[in-house]
């Protein structure tokens, strides 16, 4: 076991972790974030996408103790302060989620988009930069169409 | 009532409104099964046969016994007193066989991957720990993967009790083959090869069981599109009463029917809640949601068509085989896919004279069932790829041929030449009006001049009927307990708002608010002062829930009706109240009106004194706040629907890859209820079809195991392979119901792949290059144009 402190979603969090223990699970089974969801559990799906640090990452290729003395955010986290808000209103009025397990993922990298987007409007570069999140119910075109409503704003 | 008119008083159905979930899943607000944590749970792992044949000799547990966290070590001999076995067979599948099938592999292990011994522990780690200090003793046999080899002569018998590897065949023999085949100008003859593939929901499989001892009840939070299923089999097979057992579906994250049978993991998990009393949370990870979901497809099949030089289609004749592992899947079996499949070959057309053999073998490989559009792709695939053949051999263009052959649109009823029952389709409506969406004529003429410059381009075409709103025809007459009703109740709040529950379920479809604008055009509301709770049998009526595209057509018409009644309640109350004729009033904007529309009272009003000051009405009016009603299909065993799709392709023949330039559908529900749902329900189910066209394949070696059971090795489309898909609509609303909907989940599916193996073998034909195995890899590409051997 090894203690860890980091700062999730703006809070000061201490714990202590098996070193083993990846840091989508600790964020769902210690922190109670279950807007973190687990997928593939080998980096491939994307439904496990957080921020550390400022940069999207896999929080299941994350150990915990890895995480320490870094800065997460999780899809509650960007929920709470308000940047997801448009992002969140256009993929409910577009209808770019169905099940809504991939979408906490897809929001985060979304964000990335169109934080560092050269032109947050381009469909084959939102389609690019999504290429690492699967969704298995939508067909993705509603997602790029949410995405390019905001890049647009 | 018209639901087509937009200036009608109340108008909800039809509105493209966003689903009230929405925004609450895009917060991560969403609340899983495996989301799920109750006090003392523990968390099952399973030691899995790493074999897919083998006897089963000496399971020793005691090591895994001692390891830290473990509260209990389960094989076969220690769970089977708390779970009775299950055969995955019904009646009105003739001579379908299957064997019994236990939580825990009993003496032999049939499957790499079935479950053998089961661990609880106080975490999923711990329990994985604890799993691989378990050692088994397995005698391998010898593996049975093919499915015709499975049926030699000298086949290993899977089950030897039951004689041989054959369990179930159908033969259907419609109007005259001889005189068919005498009559075409040109057989073609073509062999058919479909991947196995599999759902490959992002969440996967997961139940938390919580059997609490002091109430003798069972609690499972089930990801699941069955909740009432699973009680009626819980029960019995844990040896409950039904009331004793209550199923909740919360949020699923992706079913597509994966969700829908029964798994020998999650019966042992639910079983050792039983013995352990307390609650146990089995999630699968990955690899067993690979290797233990459910697969689909799976066919070999050799299909004919005959074509006369004018163009006149003679007859289809087809031979379906197909593998679906050790057993055939309970409760639905493993045999309705090739049932369908040969239900449905040669569907859109004119032709009476079919032939068809369905062969359904077991093998030692996972197990193979129900998956979205259950049968229609291969059904549709060998259909359209036939029809272009066809059209090629006697060089007309493929939609001239299905213009002269596909059912009239004022045919109706009629019935297919297998003896599906049609009430009303439209396929030259819609594949008119893909033919203008597409601008065909100017995409030929692209076509024919792009290919003077070598660059190849292919269009393809695909007609399809749709299988939806299914009666007892599918189940219930087989025996299943398998609702085949759906049942709705609404009530009015205090405020003058309605709570809805009802037995079909919502895994995205947008259940919840497509039965919310229901009621709310019903009863005059806003679909917001519709609450609408679903997936919990100790309070929801009793339903099948949603499947095979049921729920709108048959959930949906038990809202309407329901609310409709409340509807009625509430006037006669009112018109105690006003003294007025209820017939003359009407409900708008949460007012009780005149018919003219001029507000009489609020209905939050009526609420509050029907609550609260009932002793101002009139003498002998008793407020009925509440109504349920129930729905099933009798005029017709399923409600057809039909479209078509079409799919531009580019080819670069040096890599053999194909990319996905266009792709077209044009469909025909019926009523639509929401058509921003509708919409992006067939645009997803496409791009599921359209990953079954290139990417997806479950793959074995010849020792039955599964090669590619991740997610970085089996292929699903992502986004940026996946073209933008323009969706029109036709609308011939079903007159069995006042709603006249009918389902729409299958149909992206079900064309998607047909579609592009058109367009691909479009684009090739000049290199006389031509495709019949399904996913179209680039490989195979490169060696149909004998780049490759």
């Amino acid at each position: 076991m090894k203690p860890i402190t980091l700062t999730i979603n703006g809070e000061t969090i201490r714990a202590t972790v098996p070193p083993r223990l990846h840091l989508a699970d600790f964020l769902r089974d210690q922190c109670g974030l279950t807007g973190t969801h687990l997928g593939c559990e080998h980096g491939v799906c994307g439904a496990c996408t957080i921020r550390l640090d400022g940069a999207i990452v896999r929080s299941c290729l994350v150990l915990a103790v890895q995480a320490d003395d870094t800065i997460i955010e999780t899809i509650e986290g960007v929920t709470d302060s308000g940047e997801a808000r448009a992002l969140q209103a256009a993929f409910a009025a577009r209808n770019a989620l169905q099940c809504g397990y991939c979408t906490p993922g897809m929001v985060i990298t979304a964000l990335d988009f169109l934080a560092t987007a050269p032109d947050p409007c381009d469909r084959s570069a939102i389609r690019a930069h999504l290429s690492g999140n699967y969704c298995r119910c939508t067909g993705y075109e509603a997602i790029i169409d949410a995405i390019a409503m905001v890049g647009g704003q | 009532m018209s639901f087509t008119d937009p200036d009608r008083p109340s108008r909800q159905i039809g509105r493209a409104l966003p689903r009230s979930a929405s925004r609450r899943l895009a917060q991560g607000r969403g609340r899983f099964a495996s989301d799920i944590t109750l006090p003392r749970m523990v968390h099952a792992a399973f030691v899995r046969s790493p074999h897919a044949h083998a006897e089963l000799g000496a399971i020793a547990l005691d090591a895994a016994r001692a390891m830290p966290g473990i509260v209990g070590v389960f094989d076969a001999a220690a769970i089977d007193p708390w779970c009775t076995p299950w055969v995955g067979t019904l009646t009105h599948l003739a001579g379908l066989k299957s064997a019994p099938q236990y939580p825990l592999a009993r003496g032999r292990v049939r499957f790499h991957g079935e479950p053998v011994a089961m661990v609880l522990a106080t975490s999923r780690a711990e329990a994985e720990d604890a799993a691989e200090q378990i050692t088994v003793d397995y005698q391998p046999l010898p593996p049975v993967v093919d499915a015709l080899a499975a049926l030699a002569p000298d086949a290993v018998p899977i089950h030897p009790e039951l004689g041989d590897n054959l369990a179930f065949e159908r033969r259907i023999e419609a109007g005259d083959i001889a005189a068919a085949m005498a009559m075409a100008d040109e057989i073609i003859t073509l062999d058919f090869d479909f991947a196995r593939h599999t759902g490959v929901t992002l969440e996967p499989r997961a139940v938390v069981a919580d059997w609490n001892e002091g109430e003798q009840r069972l609690t499972v939070h089930a990801g699941t599109q069955v909740p009432h299923m699973l009680q009626d089999i819980y029960a019995l097979h844990f040896g409950l009463a039904a009331h004793q057992v209550r199923v909740l579906a919360p949020d699923v994250g992706g079913s597509f029917g994966i969700k829908i049978h029964i798994y020998p993991d999650e019966m042992a998990a639910i079983a050792a809640s039983r013995a352990l009393r307390r609650p146990v949370r089995f999630v699968a990870d990955r690899l067993e949601s690979f290797i233990g979901d459910i697969h689909a497809r799976g066919h070999q099949v050799r299909a004919q068509i005959g074509v006369t030089r004018a163009g006149d289609i003679t007859f289809f004749d087809v031979d379906d085989l197909t593998g679906i592992g050790p057993y055939s899947a309970y409760p639905r079996t493993s045999a309705v896919e090739a049932n369908q499949v040969i239900n449905l070959i040669g569907g859109p057309y004119a032709v009476a004279n079919y032939r068809a053999r369905a062969r359904v073998v077991f093998q030692t490989k996972a197990m193979m069932s129900q998956y979205r559009a259950v049968g229609h792709p291969i059904a549709t695939t060998v259909t359209e790829a036939l029809v272009d053949a066809a059209a090629r051999r006697i060089g007309v263009d493929p939609v001239t041929l299905r213009r002269r052959n596909l059912i009239a649109d004022d045919a109706y009823p009629c019935q297919s030449a297998s003896g599906m029952r049609f009430e009303a389709l439209s396929h030259h409506g819609c594949l008119e009006k893909l033919h203008a969406m597409m601008g065909y004529d100017a995409l030929r003429a692209e076509q024919a001049a792009l290919r003077a410059r070598g660059v190849r381009r292919g269009i393809g075409i695909a007609s399809f009927i749709e299988i939806t709103n299914p009666g007892a025809a599918f189940y219930g007459v087989g025996g299943a307990h398998i609702s085949a009703q759906e049942g709705a109740t609404i009530r009015l709040d205090a405020a003058g708002h309605v709570v809805l529950q009802a037995g079909v379920t919502e895994q995205g479809q947008g259940t919840e608010t497509i039965l919310a604008q229901i009621a709310a055009e019903a009863l005059g509301l806003a679909p917001e002062q519709v609450l609408v709770r679903l997936g919990d049998t100790d309070s929801t009526p009793y339903g099948g829930g949603t499947w095979a595209s049921r729920g709108a057509g048959v959930g949906g018409e038990a809202a309407w009706q329901a609310a409709h009644a409340l509807r009625g309640q509430l006037l006669t109350l009112a018109a105690s109240l006003l003294q007025a004729d209820p017939s003359r009033l009407d409900l708008r904007n949460g007012q009780i009106t005149d018919d003219d529309g001029t507000a009489r009272m609020a209905l939050a009003d009526l609420a509050r004194i029907a609550h609260f000051r009932p002793d101002t009405l009139p003498p002998g009016i008793v407020p009925e706040l509440a109504a349920t009603r129930h729905h099933v299909p009798r005029d017709y065993p399923f409600a057809f629907t039909n479209g078509v799709q079409g799919s531009l392709v580019e080819i670069d023949t040096e890599t053999g890859f194909i990319t996905l330039l266009r792709h077209w559908v044009v469909e025909d529900c019926g009523t639509i209820i929401n058509p921003l749902l509708v919409d992006e329900q067939i645009r997803g189910g496409v791009v599921q079809g359209l990953g079954a066209a290139l990417f997806e394949a479950c793959r074995y070696d010849a020792e039955g195991q599964m090669t590619n059971a991740t997610m970085a090795d089996y292929l699903v489309p992502m986004a940026a392979e996946m073209p933008d898909i323009e969706i029109g609509h036709v609308c011939t609303p079903t007159a069995e119901t006042a709603l006249g909907a009918k389902g729409a989940g299958e149909a992206g599916t079900a064309a998607a792949a047909a579609a592009v193996l058109n367009a691909v073998n479009d684009a090739l034909a000049p290199d006389a290059a031509l495709l019949t195995a399904l996913p179209l890899t680039p490989a195979r590409v490169l060696a149909a144009l004998g780049v490759i051997g």
